[in-house]
């Protein structure tokens, strides 16, 4: 690499050609190694994914049934095309279990990523129209928790929503209730957990998109009689709305498979689509339906990944 | 500005910080509590620190999420930081939006997910799951985000430099290493420390792709808290969140450090 002819070179055009093979080498490798790291460790798994929700469940390890092998060659490979079958799927619609599931995790990561909005827009209005010197450490302050454990916070309200929680004891000492309120394992509490965890990933998509305003817009419409609030509908909050969107898809996409949020604070009588996966692995030891439900919950996220993904080469194309 | 910093501005932050912190704080105020009841106060204790670390189970749990957590930070650190250079620099290339799609995707992919596709992997190639598994496993779901933190420090990146460093003959690797890498190398040292506290934290994929002999410290608190509140767990987060902090406050003050250095370099350069 060092050869004199290469660095006397005036410019790389004119590079020497053992010198511009090596760096079309070194081009290439940059590349293909976190591509093919991630095609093996990524892609290639939910293509196993995939082949296993076909497959039957059986008493053995691994617990399932052989489908789609190459043990037997092409014609073996082409033969097991006609012995595949879709069991595991068609027990998913006609157990309502799973259909439930599916539906109330949708409904639940909807609700909560709405009230993640409603929590978080204040905070991010407020960070970008406080005193830019103060402005860093607002941002550190919001980030910080997000660096502390995931578990530890959930876990941190398990003792505040309690019966005997601390939650109940402030309100009985104020007499504002006589008996303790049961939060705790009910759909509430995962909705308090969700906006809890993931209050940072809206916080910042928005803070970013309401920092960049040009705040002279409110002002001048407040000039010419505008009221306040109808300032904020017609120009603030139209022109924060890559940030919304961001951050609403932030929190909605990984909600829809929490599973620590609603096994920890929802308990055993709420249903959500990322515990009974879990449950159908671990519990019933159940491969290839907890496969089928992967792939589902994959398709059913399929749309809103994709609109992640644009908004992602979107930001990705302004910051070039 | 500071005529619009209103009051609803202020009040809404005080409320949203007090959100965020409460209720760490009152798990750290907790984990000194002398009564083994979590949530009634019987006076300042350290007596669960100190059963904490004759918890031989809880020790052995720390040791390997520290190892999986150095081990796979680093080595996702490097791939995350080709990936930035790979989706910044190179525009064209076949299967770009593959490359790009399997970059972001694993962002937002739910952790169920994710385990469960690559314990199958596992099975499916024979390795044997453990320290091994885990360790490949938490590199493969962190390198995405040190590929998002080291790619947004690239889009800013002054190319003209490493035009220059190129021009006056400075061979392409040389030219990243002198010029490219001290340049990006504090977006990298968080994109480490994000992928260390990521790995540090993980319960859903380490639960799937780990097996007996490499239970780390979440799966670990994790069985203990499904049986109930104690001040001991409270202690082991308390001096989860205690490591943290400390790092990250180390990397900040390390970060404006360089900066001040960077802007009287500056200074510097254009008195001449």
């Amino acid at each position: 690499m060092t050869d004199i002819a290469a660095t006397a070179a005036p410019s790389t055009e004119t590079a020497t050609l053992p010198a511009r093979l090596a760096k079309g080498f070194v081009n290439r490798l940059v590349i293909i190694i976190p591509y093919l790291w991630l095609l093996f460790f990524f892609l290639i798994p939910f293509i196993i994914v995939f082949k296993i929700s076909l497959s039957q469940t059986a008493i053995s390890m691994p617990p399932y049934t052989p489908v789609l092998d190459f043990s037997d060659g092409i014609s073996g490979f082409l033969a097991g095309f006609r012995e595949l079958n879709f069991d595991n799927y068609t027990w998913l619609t006609q157990d309502a279990l799973y259909f439930n599931a599916y539906v109330t995790s949708l409904i639940i990561a909807a609700i909560s990523t709405m009230l993640t909005l409603i929590v978080g827009y204040p905070i991010a209005y407020g960070m970008a129209r406080a005193p830019a010197t103060i402005r860093p450490t607002l941002l550190m302050l919001v980030i910080l928790p997000f660096w502390t454990s995931f578990l530890i916070r959930v876990y941190a309200w398990i003792g505040i929503l309690k019966p005997e929680g601390l939650l109940n004891q402030l309100l009985m000492s104020l007499h504002i209730i006589s008996q303790p309120l049961v939060i705790l394992n009910t759909y509430t509490a995962i909705f308090i957990g969700i906006v809890y965890s993931y209050l940072p990933f809206m916080v910042l998509p928005l803070y970013s998109s309401l920092e960049k305003m040009d705040y002279s817009l409110v002002e001048a419409a407040e000039d010419l009689g505008c009221p306040p609030i109808g300032a904020f509908w017609k120009i603030t909050f139209p022109l924060s709305l890559p940030g919304v969107v961001a951050g609403c898809l932030l929190v909605f996409i990984p909600a829809v498979g929490e599973f620590v949020i609603p096994d920890l604070l929802g308990g055993s009588q709420t249903l959500m689509i990322g515990k009974t996966l879990w449950n159908e692995f671990f519990s019933n030891r159940d491969w290839p339906v907890s496969s089928a439900v992967a792939v589902i919950l994959l398709l059913v996220l399929t749309i809103p990944i994709m609109f992640f993904q644009q908004a992602q080469a979107k930001a990705q194309e302004q910051g070039r | 500005m500071n005529s619009t910093w209103s009051r609803f501005n202020i009040t809404s932050i005080v409320l949203g910080f007090a959100f965020l912190y409460l209720p760490i704080v009152l798990l750290i105020v907790f984990s000194f509590n002398e009564s083994k009841l979590v949530t009634v106060w019987g006076g300042f204790s350290t007596k669960w620190y100190v059963s904490l670390f004759h918890n031989q189970g809880l020790m052995d749990a720390t040791w390997v999420t520290a190892r999986v957590g150095v081990i796979s930070a680093t080595v996702a650190t490097v791939l995350g930081t080709l990936a930035a250079i790979t989706l910044t620099r190179y525009t064209r290339f076949r299967g770009r939006v593959l490359f790009s799609g399997m970059v972001f995707a694993p962002l937002v992919m739910p952790e169920v997910i994710t385990g469960l596709s690559l314990l199958l992997l596992f099975v499916a190639v024979g390795l044997d799951r453990g320290f091994f598994t885990v360790t490949l496993a938490h590199i493969t779901f962190t390198m995405c985000f040190v590929a998002v933190v080291v790619q947004s420090r690239l889009v800013s990146f002054d190319r003209s430099l490493e035009e220059a460093a190129m021009d006056l003959g400075a061979p392409p690797v040389k030219t990243f290493f002198q010029i490219t890498l001290p340049v990006i190398l504090p977006a990298i040292i968080s994109g480490w420390m994000l992928a260390f506290t990521l790995s540090l934290d993980d319960l859903v994929i380490a639960s799937f792709s780990s097996g007996p002999g490499a239970t780390t410290l979440p799966m670990k608190i994790y069985s203990q808290v499904r049986l109930g509140v104690t001040p001991e767990i409270n202690a082991a987060c308390t001096i989860l969140i205690a490591v943290v902090a400390v790092g990250v406050i180390i990397a900040s003050i390390a970060n404006k450090r360089r900066e001040i250095q960077r802007q009287l370099d500056e200074q510097a350069a254009q008195r001449g």
